[in-house]
């Protein structure tokens, strides 16, 4: 069984995020980036799978230089090899750009059984590469999985909603997304740090993809941010003094939001 | 803010954030609710190790061949650091149980390794280092822990005190009598945790620390094969005198950790907290003392840093350990201390972190060789007598 994930750099959310005054992009520069923390449930589901028979996991992230920081993240955890693909051009992409450069990649490294993605990254949280991904795959999309089996040529999630929990199945080769129900992602270990240095991680360009860069960043954008606000800072707490009228204060803080 | 720190090689770096990882994912979120439990009760992290040596944290100065990392001091100790600057117990327990595995890495025949130190090694066996006695600190020569010869068997008999672990390790490296010779007649055993007549006296109360459980170890007419002497009969001095050695780097790092988050904390707080209608860190009088908290912790890690590169480097490095453990060690008092200050009253109160690295830094002027005795080590290696 070959497995590919799909995986991002983000920036680590702990940090002080901000944009690029630009271009209007996430500033993926001066903040400390991270293999995003959703994604590790899709390493770690890719890598239980593997492990439970023959298969090797091929991780692949698009991003600036130190997006590489991911893909060394997930061969640590024990992924096989690592797929960067890297483009001053392709900076700026939407969702569309960036499902076209994954599933050209994955094209590239040879039909998988299963593409196993995060259900959304931590920092644009759109959500919609993994059915984008799947389409231009022309692939079954199974998205949401709080649980996944593979049994002979084919896969069932369970997909868990807010009134009913669904059960699909779906024959293989399909493109699942899971989400941070699914599992423990464990942490690498010292013998997966130093084995994943000797692990193949190939760079791609847009060249090596043939991918036009008209076809991506901000130039083939089908969408355009046109402003980005910095939430403000959360304002502090109202405290209230109880002098004996203590819950009516609080009831009356709660009608004034509208809350009851 | 991350420490700076500058790594000998790349996978030291990553091993680093790997720490920084789980020191933040796993033991920020639990320390304080478990150092309150186990002031109290008998609760003992158990599960924090087995994440630890999961990840190879348990074992990183020894040879790969045995299932160790290979890893210099100068590495493992700032493995340590990190460790400690969340959780104390944390780093310290992993100090200790490196040092239980000294004797057999260090002085036990092949076989002894082959069969001991993968099992050791392996992340999931926890150590306890048991040496001091009542009667017996400072002066552990003295030490009155019998093993008397039985055929080609050993009966271990005696009581030792304030052992880090005791009750939940899986073996006692363990240092006993077996002459009368004073330091020369003492040898060192591996002890397994399930030998018959092995017990524990119940947990001391400390005054903090509390994740790292001590206790009384009780022996009596403890049986251990010849094949768990570790080194010569009579040669168990010199080891626990050379394993501490190393040891003493481990306090000296965990007690820069300490006085690290101590720092953190009080420099994040003198920014925000105000007084007079303005941060109290823009008082020059409470700056300095914030300076000079940071002054005292870059000379802690300089102090270790040093020692450990001489003993990376395979040369003499006692003198400068016992440098270290005291430079660190009193680095970690003052700061913490200072942190309390800083705090004022809710450094005071257990809504902040400040007075339990208060209350943890004494113990590391304590043990493994109070800092009197670190100043005797010190003094004969000078005056080289
Ligand atoms: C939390 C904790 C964990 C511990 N864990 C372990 C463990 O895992 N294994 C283990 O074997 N031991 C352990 N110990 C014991 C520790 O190593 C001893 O407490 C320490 O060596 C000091 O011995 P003592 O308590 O008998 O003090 P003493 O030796 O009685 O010292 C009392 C005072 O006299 C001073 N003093 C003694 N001799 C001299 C001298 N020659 N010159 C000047 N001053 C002197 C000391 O510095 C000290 O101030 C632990 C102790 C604590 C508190």
């Amino acid at each position: 069984m070959n497995i590919v994930v799909c995986v991002k750099y983000v920036p680590d959310a702990q940090a002080d995020r901000g944009f690029d005054e630009s271009d209007l992009t996430t500033n993926r520069e001066s903040v400390d980036g991270l293999l995003s923390e959703l994604d590790e449930y899709a390493v770690e589901e890719a890598l239980k799978i593997a492990e439970a028979g023959e298969g090797e996991v091929t991780v692949v992230t698009i991003g600036p230089d130190k997006a590489a920081d991911a893909v060394k993240k997930a061969l640590q955890m024990g992924a096989d090899k690592g797929v960067h693909i890297s483009d001053e051009a392709i900076r700026g992409s939407d969702a569309f750009a960036t499902s076209l450069l994954l599933a050209k990649a994955i094209e590239k490294i040879g039909a998988p059984d299963l593409v196993i993605t995060g259900m959304a990254s931590t920092d644009g949280t759109m959500g919609v590469v993994p059915a984008m991904l799947a389409e231009r795959l022309g692939l079954p999309q199974v998205t949401f999985a709080s649980e996944l089996t593979v049994d002979g040529d084919g896969v069932t999630i369970r997909r868990d909603g807010d009134t009913a929990s669904e059960t699909i199945i779906a024959k293989l080769p399909a493109l699942v997304s899971v989400t941070d129900q699914i599992n423990e992602p464990r942490y690498p270990s010292f013998k997966g740090i130093m084995a994943a240095k000797k692990k193949p991680v190939e760079t791609w360009s847009l060249a090596d993809l043939g991918v036009d860069a008209g076809a991506v960043g901000a130039a083939g954008a089908y969408t355009k941010v046109l402003s980005v606000t910095k939430r403000p800072p959360r304002e502090q707490g109202q405290i209230v003094t109880d002098e004996g009228d203590g819950g009516s204060k609080l009831a009356d803080f709660l009608a004034s939001r509208k809350f009851i | 803010m991350p420490v700076e720190r500058l790594l000998p090689t790349d996978e030291g770096a990553d091993l680093i954030a790997l720490v920084r990882e789980i020191a933040e994912k796993e033991l920020r979120p639990r320390v304080d609710q478990v150092e309150a439990a186990a002031a109290k009760t008998d609760a003992f992290p158990r599960e924090i190790f087995t994440l630890m040596g999961a990840s190879g944290l348990m074992s990183l100065p020894y040879a790969e061949e045995f299932g160790g990392a290979g890893q210099p001091y100068e590495i493992y100790l700032q493995v340590l650091e990190e460790l400690s600057s969340v959780w104390m117990a944390a780093g310290l327990g992993i100090s200790v149980h490196t040092l239980t595995c000294y004797p057999v890495a260090s002085a036990g025949t092949p076989e002894q390794q082959a069969e001991l130190l993968p099992w050791m090694l392996s992340g999931e066996t926890l150590g306890a280092y048991a040496l001091s006695e009542a009667q017996a600190g400072s002066d552990v020569a003295s030490m009155t822990t019998r093993a008397r010869r039985d055929g080609s068997d050993y009966l271990i008999s005696g009581t030792k005190s304030w052992i880090s672990h005791a009750g939940h390790a899986d073996y006692y490296t363990t240092f006993a009598r077996t002459s009368d010779d004073g330091g020369r007649g003492i040898s060192c055993f591996i002890v397994p945790a399930d030998s018959p007549g092995l017990s524990f006296g119940e947990p001391e109360r400390k005054m903090g620390l509390h994740g790292d459980t001590v206790r009384q170890v009780i022996y009596d007419e403890v049986r251990v094969p010849e094949g768990r002497r570790i080194g010569a009969e009579g040669h168990g001095m010199p080891l626990a005198l050379a394993g501490l050695d190393s040891g003493r780097l481990g306090i000296a790092a965990g007690a820069t950790g300490l006085a690290q988050g101590a720092l953190d904390l009080a420099a994040k707080y003198a920014v925000e907290r105000e007084q007079f209608g303005r941060p109290i860190a823009s008082n020059q009088g409470l700056a300095f003392l914030i300076a000079d908290m940071a002054a005292a912790v870059g000379s802690a890690r300089a102090s270790y840093l040093y020692a450990a590169r001489l003993r990376d480097a395979g040369r003499p490095f006692g003198k400068e350990a016992a440098i270290a453990k005291l430079i660190a060690t009193d680095a970690a008092m003052k700061v913490t201390t200072d942190a309390v200050q800083v705090l004022g009253g809710a450094g005071y109160t257990q809504d902040f972190p400040a007075e339990r690295y208060f209350r943890e830094a004494k113990v590391t002027q304590i043990f493994e060789g109070t800092n009197q005795i670190q100043r005797l080590v010190i003094a004969r290696a000078t005056l080289g007598r």
